[in-house]
């Protein structure tokens, strides 16, 4: 009886090693098929994008592509500014406030993907002086927050900085 | 599977089928007793297996000329068009096949909503049915990309962008599914990839359609249980191939009429500029046969919410077995059902026409209200419905209807002393 016991105990014993063996390997097998659809090497290293922006007028836009994706450079018109700082964040879906959105009130530098299901949003359009995203009319005004339709959320701010006084580095 | 045994006259054959039964299946699948009174709706499984085999060969030909490369791809497919022999007509035959696929399985669909096919004992079959037609969307989905042009682009990141809106992890899976920060190479290629394999995971899954209908055998028009085989029962061949065969020549018509006539009017001419992460097109339109699907997505003005009732609107599809409860099959004898019925056909279209319109204004009334509709139908008409629902007398048999028109008892009786 006493030795049954011990050996019912030894094959539990073997019986969760070996399970627990097995679901480690099996685990550790099926991950690299499972990361290799992650970015690989050379998408992560794109590099930075550097942007000449001293042509760029006020009220005007350039679009560049950075990591596969448009980012829009706004020069922003002094109304314009204005527009964007004076909104209540009471009135916005996701508040927040334009200073925190700008690194220079005169420059919205922001992915230009609208948050929804990513379609590149048209500029000096919709109901708000932005952007209007005509996949399934989203509105953004011209800090390019979110005003009205499904989007959930703000156009991103990609990392950047001004290098000088006429030339963006993104990424 | 069936009753009797068969054994092969030749000494051959009877050598070959007992290490192998392949003669056996092959029996079995010429005597396979069939209810007599199948109409042209029952001919739309053999039609599709037909949309199958021929989306592969004609896939497996386009494989061989077509270069998966985002640089490459777009021109590849202009040079299947214009340079490979008979290219134009075999790619024709494959993006216009997608679409008459889809015509041919909403057809499949809707036969089974009005004549109960999903009901007891038939819910495997159903729910292989479905897993099918997930398939197939995935596959139809992903195949629309390969040609690298504008729709395909934009197609896919709207697309693969619904899967951001699963809270915490959706960004994550989409970067996956990319292999990138946006739709790219990589994403084309994997796209590829897929879209290879799965016209084959599809075939399987219809050898299991097909093996779980052969075990109770198909439902027909009047819905009753029929003995067989018996009075009421035909062998597949040659009653019901030769029927199939027929309506595949009627089926092929309307196919070649698109082919040759109107290769590209079910297609989008912007997916003849090539693709551009820049530009957005004014107006992105999915492929006509989800339509309805993308009506549900845009009428919700929430992005999860949408998605969720996306795929709701889809996998509810799946327990419609137990949704629906009434123990009458056919909607020839519940009144109710199938005045829902028609309304649900109707809804469904209108989804489909909404869907391809701008999402404002009258259209986004009519997709919300269709909505609605479509949710209310399956999860709170047809449960009540199956219950209250006054139901006509069945017939005793198939073969009764036919004789007499109109169920009286005395035939039924004296049928019965026939037997």
């Amino acid at each position: 009886m006493n030795n049954s016991e011990q050996k019912n105990n030894r094959r539990d014993f073997l019986f969760t090693a070996t399970y627990t063996v097995g679901a480690v390997g099996i685990g550790a097998t099926i991950w690299p098929f499972i990361d290799q659809m992650n970015p690989d090497s050379s998408v992560k290293a794109l590099a930075t994008t550097e942007v000449d922006i001293s042509q760029i007028q006020p009220g005007k836009s350039i679009t560049v592509l950075w990591r596969g994706k448009p980012v829009f450079i706004k020069r922003r018109t002094p109304t314009e500014i204005s527009e964007a700082q004076s909104v209540s964040l009471d009135d916005l879906k996701h508040p927040e406030k334009d200073k925190d959105r700008v690194k220079k009130a005169e420059w919205l530098v922001m992915m230009g993907i609208c948050s929804h299901l990513g379609c590149v949003p048209l500029s000096d359009k919709g109901d708000y002086n932005g952007w209007f995203c005509p996949c399934h009319g989203s509105h953004y005004d011209t800090s390019g927050r979110i005003r009205k339709g499904p989007a959930p959320t703000n156009m991103e701010i990609p990392v950047y900085a001004f290098i000088d006084d006429n030339t963006i580095k993104i990424g | 599977m069936s009753e009797h045994t068969y054994t092969p006259k030749s000494k051959f054959g009877k050598w070959f089928n007992d290490r192998l039964p392949l003669l056996s299946l092959a029996s079995h699948l010429t005597e396979y007793p069939t209810p007599k009174n199948l109409n042209y709706w029952w001919t739309f499984g053999g039609i599709l297996t037909f949309c199958l085999l021929s989306q592969i060969i004609t896939g497996l030909v386009l494989a061989m000329h077509y270069v998966a490369h985002a640089d490459m791809a777009f021109s590849s497919i202009e040079h299947i068009m214009r340079d490979v022999n008979y290219g134009w007509l075999i790619r024709y035959i494959h993006s216009n096949g997608a679409s008459m696929f889809f015509l041919a399985v909403y057809i499949h669909i809707f036969r089974s909503l009005f004549y109960g096919s999903y009901k007891s004992p038939r819910e495997i079959i159903w729910i292989l049915g479905m897993i099918i037609y997930l398939l197939m969307m995935a596959t139809a989905f992903m195949g629309y990309v390969l040609p690298w042009g504008q729709m395909s682009f934009w197609g896919a990141t709207v697309i693969t962008n619904l899967f951001s809106a699963i809270p915490l992890v959706g960004e994550s899976i989409t970067t996956w599914l990319w292999g990138g920060y946006s739709v790219d190479n990589p994403t084309l290629t994997r796209f590829f990839s897929l879209h290879y394999l799965f016209p084959f995971l599809i075939l399987g899954l219809v050898v299991l359609h097909i093996w779980a209908l052969h075990v109770p055998g198909n439902n027909n028009p009047i819905g009753i249980d029929v003995k067989k085989p018996s009075k009421d029962t035909v062998p597949f061949h040659p009653y019901i191939t030769i029927k199939d065969l027929f309506a595949l020549l009627i089926f092929l018509i309307i196919f070649s009429g698109f082919i040759f006539f109107a290769p590209n009017v079910l297609g989008h001419s912007d997916n003849y500029i090539e693709a551009n992460p820049l530009v957005t097109p004014k107006h992105i339109v999915p492929e006509w046969y989800l339509l309805p699907f993308y009506a549900i997505l845009r009428s919700v003005p929430d992005k999860l919410g949408g998605v969720v009732l996306l795929f709701g609107s889809i996998f509810i599809l799946m327990a419609l077995p137990w949704l629906d409860s009434s123990k009458v099959r056919s909607s020839i004898f519940r009144p109710l059902n199938k005045l829902f019925f028609w309304v649900l056909v109707i809804d469904v279209l209108a989804l489909g026409y909404v869907g391809a319109m701008p999402a404002e204004g009258l259209y986004l009334l009519i997709a919300r209200l269709g909505t609605i509709y479509y949710f209310a139908h399956f999860l709170i008409i047809l449960p009540i419905l199956s219950r209250i629902e006054k139901t006509q007398p069945l017939p005793l048999s198939i073969t009764e209807p036919v004789l007499t028109g109109m169920p009286k008892t005395e035939l039924i009786r004296s049928d019965k002393r026939d037997v």
